[in-house]
């Protein structure tokens, strides 16, 4: 150890900053079962047993409106964000000019980089009250269309701008993955008398089995996290009941509403749920034959 | 002459037609047509945003106002929005902040993640082991937002701009990353340094991060870019609005619509129109993404799949 002891010192800020923000903060996760007060602290506030975690069976409204949001949302994003990347990835893959090919990918790379409170303002200058929409439909002379505070469409605006932000940029593992197939294949396949759309179901979509099941097994850890930034940031205009998710809510009823307890309660069941489907996925993926993110 | 031009440009056609992809005939022109269609219609969705921003944000404050707050096309290029938000105020003191958690959190964050990634990557140190398995499964959980909120707040940072830096400081996915880099480097190098009589301390700063420059500088735009970004530990760690940093004045001012006066632009005579000073606002929060976006780009993409492969 005492050979190490520059190499230790090395990492001690490093491990430090992991122990406290990683470790001693999931261990924070005890006030779950506290009837936490801040100004008590973690010491003196009363312990309660699993009281706080009542709110997930009895049938609070607030929490069964969170838990059906999210589980909404997941499925609608998992079906029309997924697919977006794959079918782009294919369309660039298939073209010939390398130069047009690098073009679109510098424009629709970019949207990845912006925070969502840029995204969020610009889709507001597009799609809102005065933006270039209705503006536009107002010099026809034709109504005006509430897009961004109506509840209704809430799900469909917030999957809109995620496929804008980054249907471009997931389209690098699946272009990646393209770029390894065997170009002998699609020739051999060819002689053999298969046409574009055979090669497309026989050669390119096989190629891209593993990393779409890799991706599909880190969504579905993430399945109940949908859009904390981007829905928080929304949330005003289309109200409580449209667009609370269980991350909101923890935010919203925690830190915002004193809850502390309760959110807790609720962040951990979510973190420990995340985990569990991660694994569970992983697990599954091995069975079929597939690599998933990690091997034991 | 044209005859000839003209026939020898459509053989030339026939030609690059006949050549085949992928064993098969090239796509035929309704395919071609249809696929530029598609990509267009893509490439306009993100670029007409950008322009339009632009636009408002430098049009005159009579043509701003007729096209009912949002210009594709300038009339003029007019800066006084420019000029009015970059005079001292909110939005001036805001991008200070941000300028400043932005350099000073990327420095310390390359400081910290190169260091643990070199001390990961030596063979044998002692505790490597179990502290690259802290560091693995630290990435499998998330501690949950009120337990964080109540280590940052324990810690004395609220309303601090350390709150700002200090709990994002390190990233394990980046240490992994960095990591990789660093065991793939020839350890003969490192041995001879060591033979030569350097510690540990000159081996890493004189040939190993020489070496490095490139991961170096792909990893500190990455934590350049979450530090600029960053809206949301500013929202519940910063109560005190003096310390806001710029995503969260845009979010005030242009999101929420929250009027600018005089007085918070440093005292203007006359006030730009509201679209033309909000538009100014965003221009300037993305220019630092657009100036190291191509860097991002030819970079990231790399250190995507170096992630993904050896993560």
């Amino acid at each position: 150890m005492w050979r190490d002891r520059t190499l230790l010192l090395f990492a001690l800020p490093g491990m430090v900053l992991i122990l406290i923000f990683q470790y001693v903060a999931l261990a924070g996760n005890v006030i779950a079962f506290q009837d936490y007060q801040p100004f008590l602290g973690i010491r003196d506030s009363l312990w309660v047993g699993w009281e706080n975690f009542r709110v997930l069976v009895n049938g609070d409204p607030a929490f069964v409106t969170a838990v059906r949001n999210t589980l909404a949302l997941t499925l609608i994003q998992t079906v029309f964000v997924f697919p977006v990347p794959i079918a782009l990835a294919l369309l660039l893959n298939s073209l010939l000019s390398e130069r047009i090919k690098k073009f679109v990918q510098s424009v629709l790379y970019l949207p990845h980089f912006l925070s969502w409170v840029v995204i969020v303002a610009i889709f507001q200058q597009v799609l809102g009250g005065a933006g270039l929409l209705n503006n536009f439909l107002r010099a026809q002379g034709w109504a005006t269309l509430d897009i961004l505070g109506n509840p209704d469409i809430f799900f469909g605006l917030l999957t809109t701008q995620v496929i804008w932000k980054d249907a471009g940029w997931s389209t690098i593992l699946f272009l990646a993955a393209l770029s390894q197939i065997d170009a002998s294949l699609y020739e051999a396949s060819a002689v053999d008398g298969a046409g574009r759309w055979r090669q497309m179901w026989h050669i390119t979509l096989p190629g891209l089995r593993g990393i779409i099941i890799l991706l599909l097994i880190l969504r579905l850890g993430d399945s109940l996290s949908v859009g904390f930034e981007q829905i928080i940031l929304q949330q005003n205009a289309v109200g409580l009941a449209a667009s609370e998710v269980l991350d909101t809510y923890v935010y919203n009823n925690g830190i915002v509403g004193g809850g502390w307890g309760v959110s807790t309660a609720v962040g951990m069941v979510k973190g420990v749920i995340g985990v569990i489907l991660v694994l569970g996925a992983n697990k599954l993926a091995h069975i079929f034959g597939e690599n998933g993110i990690y091997k034991s | 002459m044209s005859v000839i031009a003209q026939s020898g440009l459509s053989e030339r056609k026939i030609r690059r037609r006949d050549r085949l992809v992928n064993g098969n005939r090239r796509p035929g022109v309704a395919m071609l047509a249809l696929k530029g269609v598609v990509l267009s219609i893509a490439c306009a969705l993100v670029i007409i945003p950008f322009v339009g921003i632009v636009s408002t944000s430098i049009s005159s404050p009579a043509h701003v106002l007729d096209s009912g707050g949002f210009v594709l096309f300038p009339d003029t290029v007019n800066l006084t929005a420019y000029r009015s938000i970059l005079g001292g105020g909110v939005v001036t003191q805001a991008l200070l902040i941000s300028g400043f958690v932005t350099v000073v959190g990327t420095l310390c964050s390359l400081t910290v993640t190169s260091l643990l990634g070199y001390s990961l990557s030596r063979p044998e140190t002692f505790g490597g082991k179990p502290m690259l398995m802290a560091l693995l499964v630290s990435m499998l959980f998330s501690p949950g937002l009120i337990p964080l909120y109540l280590v940052v707040k324990g810690m004395g940072m609220i309303d601090s701009l350390a709150a700002l830096i200090v709990p994002t400081m390190i990233s394990a996915f980046n240490v992994i990353v960095i990591r990789a880099f660093f065991s793939n480097l020839p350890q003969e190098l490192i041995d001879a340094a060591k033979v030569d009589g350097a510690g540990e301390l000159q081996t890493f700063t004189r040939i190993v991060l020489p070496l490095s420059k490139a991961v170096l500088a792909v990893i500190g735009l990455f934590y350049a870019v979450n530090y600029w970004n960053a809206f949301f530990n500013a929202l519940i760690y910063l109560n005190d609005a003096a310390k806001w940093p710029v995503q969260l004045v845009l979010r005030t001012y242009v999101i929420n619509n929250a009027q600018l006066d005089s007085g918070d632009l440093g005292g203007l005579e006359s006030m730009p129109p509201q679209p033309s000073i909000q538009m100014a606002i965003l221009v300037i929060t993305l220019i630092p993404i657009i100036c190291v976006y191509p860097f991002l780009q030819k970079h990231f993409a790399k250190g995507v799949l170096t992630g993904a492969v050896k993560g």
